[in-house]
């Protein structure tokens, strides 16, 4: 048995040290050589930390209660730490989440790479050199001899997440740990990333161990998957049996939350829109200093959309596309340098006699509900604050208000005193929604509102969203990367790229029949669901076949 | 989990011996600390005057104690001043940006350049040495540090979405300066009033000592230590126990405001 396994996770337990909390019980797994393994958990179930005490670089906080890890036949917890720390680096690799921290912002490339080489390999300076050429060019760098000479902060998070894979698979090590290695990179680059990082992994034959939140990304990848739950191993398997017959509840729970169509609506499309924006032209100022002036960036080239009443438009889009600049302006948070927004068929400008009305009408709700909520306030008064400039409105009528909404959003009283810092992620973005809501707008723009949530958390939310957008009746500008999320809530999808429009049309259209070849590599990246009679799911690839390109797009 | 570091306890002591002594001291001394009596001078620590008498045979103890409430007094309302007027600053330069932000910039990192104490020694010479004086030139020398410290609170909270939250609402600017940033500045200006309360409780005891603080015979822990130098040999206790004073409070304070970082910083929260 032990030949052809190349680790072995016996019996862990993880524990907070000095507490009886444990953080992760009893976890057993192996993985075999070239296998790639995932393990799929959300926040808090502990697969960080497992995955993390391989390389025994769990915090300081955790210590190791029980159980062994066998790499290559040898424990590593019995191991010197001078004999662990040349098994690190040379036979188990390491990519983290956070491409734009885990390089030294101080160092050269070209050095950055050669570090882990000079460490561990016994081979003169220009053999290195050649090596890192190489292996540069292999992960699409397209200047490589530029690169070694330049800093992490010159290239995007894609470019450095592949800079990262090549300083890792440099050593050829047996073992690679992957924690999130795409998260913070928008989808198109993710999926360019994830092909490149198993490709190169199965030329050297390196066994992968791939830990995400993201069931369908680990799915597209992976041999067999672990799932994690509160620090347990609630069930493990093989890839495609783990998806189509799924045995633990909680397994079901996680495929049951991967977003999938729901049937069209319909709504009256001859109506007036209530919003209408027309040639918006968005322009970042450039820096300006005593003695020059550097010139702008301009952010948006004319862009025009109309979102009728009830209606929820998508507007998606990979980063720097320009998608939430647009909500910013529409929302009147930046001041566009042409164009202009209508609403309910006036022009609203800034100071002008329908501005007040439309800001009574038109709300907002942000991304990242850990800085959305002031942490010095109660969740009462967060909501409250919203009604403070409603005219003629008791003091009693806004309290009343302010209960029905929380209750609305699936929080009882008991939320009404707390703070901020006391409730989750997806609570926080609870009390953001009912907070956008509590003065009933006619219009609500979504800025990624669910981005940052979890799997399971992000499905309550989205169904309390909809389910909210249908009895309130308000139009939604949802802003998101995530094409998943858009195909369930969206009954119209708009595309950009670079501050423009590409594509547009309605959610059926833009999904099955895109026109736009930007728009089909943002479909590429994410999976069509079929559910199958046990429960589970199966995941269709949309344009498999196409030709994927080598070179990073962003 | 409600439990005080030891650290903070005996600063807590300490500034609290010390405040009862300077309130005491206001109202009431065992000797009129101005009132000269030739007869007893320069006597050591004894029955009758605890902490020895000085050369114009002046109580010891009755003096630090009115020099406690003077100093103490000075101390509260320098910080009082260059808080306000940094946090006002701040918050402006912070929040409004653009050349507002760059000209009060300018003029506020041209007075940090300069020591507190040259700057203060030099508004004192032209304004004359008196109490108020002192205030105005330490809260001026002050000022600056606390501008700093508001204006990179005040940039880095007007990043979060709570701000733009408040601007969609259609809260005008200065509400939402007064509502959601300013209370969120609280934490750090609270620490560093502090540790400020320490600097300038030093640099008035300094001035003192230099001759250009309140001037004799009222008496100060500054002045009452610089008087004693012509006597370090044939009475030590005169030097030693303002020096004790000064010393004893700025340890105590140190000790306070490391308490009240770690109980008031974000990062500590929930932990």
């Amino acid at each position: 048995m032990a030949t052809t396994e190349l680790l072995r996770v016996e019996g862990l337990r993880l524990a907070v040290a000095r507490t009886e909390l444990e953080v992760v019980k009893n976890v057993s797994f192996s993985v075999a050589p070239g296998e790639i393994v995932g393990i799929v958990g959300e926040s808090g179930s502990g697969k960080t930390l497992a995955a993390r005490s391989i390389m025994a670089l769990e915090p300081p906080a955790i210590r190791r209660t029980a159980g062994s890890i066998r790499f290559e036949g040898k424990d590593l917890a019995r191991l010197p730490p001078g004999e662990l720390r040349r098994l690190r680096g040379s036979r188990i690799g390491m990519v983290f989440q956070e491409p734009m921290t885990s390089l030294n912002p101080s160092m050269l490339i070209g050095r950055q790479l050669d570090e882990g080489l000079a460490l561990h390999r016994d081979i003169d300076a220009k053999e290195r050199r050649a090596l890192i050429l190489d292996m540069l060019r292999r992960v699409g760098i397209k200047d490589p001899e530029g690169a070694l000479a330049a800093y992490p902060h010159q290239f995007s998070g894609g470019m450095r997440q592949r800079i990262m894979l090549a300083s890792v698979m440099l050593l050829r090590p047996a073992l690679l740990i992957a924690d999130e290695p795409t998260t913070a990179l928008d989808a198109v680059v993710q999926r360019d990333v994830l092909e490149l990082m198993v490709e190169l992994t199965r030329e050297h034959g390196t066994a992968v161990l791939m830990i995400s939140h993201d069931l369908s990304m680990v799915a597209r990848y992976t041999d067999r998957i672990i799932v994690m739950c509160k620090g347990e191993i609630v069930e493990q398997g093989n890839t495609q049996d783990l998806l189509r017959h799924p045995r633990h509840p909680y397994t079901q729970k996680l495929l049951a939350a991967m977003p999938r169509r729901l049937p069209k609506r319909d709504l009256s499309t001859s109506v007036e829109p209530i919003v209408e924006v027309r040639g918006l032209v968005v322009e970042y100022r450039g820096r300006q200093g005593f003695f020059r002036k550097e010139p702008g960036k301009r952010a948006l080239h004319g862009v025009s959309l109309a979102v009728r009443p009830r209606e929820v438009v998508a507007l998606v889009g990979g980063s720097g596309s320009g998608k939430t600049t647009l909500g910013r302006a529409i929302a009147g948070l930046l001041d566009p340098a042409g164009g202009e927004i209508r609403f309910a068929g006036r022009p609203v400008r800034r100071a002008s006699e329908s501005w007040a009305n439309y800001r009574l009408n038109c709300q907002m709700v942000f991304q990242d509900p850990y800085s959305s909520l002031d942490p010095r306030m109660s969740i009462a008064d967060i909501v409250r604050e919203a009604l403070r400039l409603v005219p003629e409105m008791a003091h009693r009528e806004k309290v009343d208000r302010v209960r029905e909404i929380l209750h609305d959003v699936g929080l009882d009283d008991t939320f009404a005193g707390r703070y901020p810092h006391e409730l989750s992620g997806g609570q926080r973005q609870r009390v953001a929604i009912a907070r956008a809501l509590v003065r009933r707008p006619a219009f609500v723009i979504a800025d990624e509102p669910v981005s940052a949530l979890d799997v399971t958390v992000r499905a309550q939310v989205l169904d309390l969203f909809a389910d909210l957008q249908q009895r309130h009746g308000f139009s939604c500008l949802f802003i998101s990367h995530d094409l998943g999320v858009v195909e369930q809530i969206a009954d119209r999808v708009i595309v950009m790229q670079d501050g423009q429009i590409v594509e547009e049309g309605d959610r059926d259209t833009i999904f099955d029949q895109p026109q736009n070849p930007y728009t089909v590599k943002l479909l590429s990246a994410i999976p069509a669901l079929e559910g199958t009679a046990s429960g589970g799911v199966r995941l269709r690839w949309r344009f498999d076949d196409m030709p994927h390109s080598d070179v990073a797009t962003a | 989990m409600k439990f005080l570091a030891p650290n903070a306890v005996l600063g807590g002591l300490i500034i609290g011996i010390i405040g009862v002594c300077a309130l005491f001291g206001a109202v009431w001394t065992p000797f009129d600390p101005l009132k000269i009596n030739f007869a007893a001078r320069l006597q050591p620590p004894g029955p009758v005057y605890w902490l020895g008498t000085d050369e114009f045979g002046r109580d010891v103890l009755s003096r630090l104690m009115a020099a406690a409430a003077t100093s103490v007094w000075i101390s509260l309302l320098t910080v009082t001043a260059a808080v306000s007027a940094g946090t006002v600053i701040g918050l402006l330069t912070g929040y409004l940006r653009g050349w507002t932000d760059r000209i009060l910039m300018a003029f506020n990192d041209a007075l940090l350049a300069f020591p507190g104490i040259l700057l203060a020694l030099g508004l004192l010479a032209v304004m004359g040495a008196n109490k108020y004086g002192i205030i105005l030139a330490l809260g001026l020398a002050y000022t600056p540090s606390v501008a700093r410290v508001v204006r990179g609170t005040v940039l880095s909270l007007r990043e979060k979405e709570y701000i733009d939250v408040s601007r969609v609402m259609g809260n005008s600017e200065a509400y939402t300066m007064a509502r959601h940033i300013l209370p969120n500045c609280v934490a750090p200006l609270t620490v560093l009033a502090t540790s400020m309360f320490g600097w300038v409780l030093l640099a008035e005891s300094a001035l003192s000592f230099l001759g250009l603080g309140v001037p004799p015979p009222a008496p100060t822990w500054g002045n009452m230590l610089a008087s004693s130098r012509s006597f370090i040999v044939q009475a030590v206790w005169l030097g030693i126990f303002p020096g004790l004073c000064i010393s004893l409070t700025l340890l105590g304070i140190n000790l306070l405001g490391d308490a009240l970082r770690d109980k008031l910083d974000p990062r500590m929260r929930g932990v």
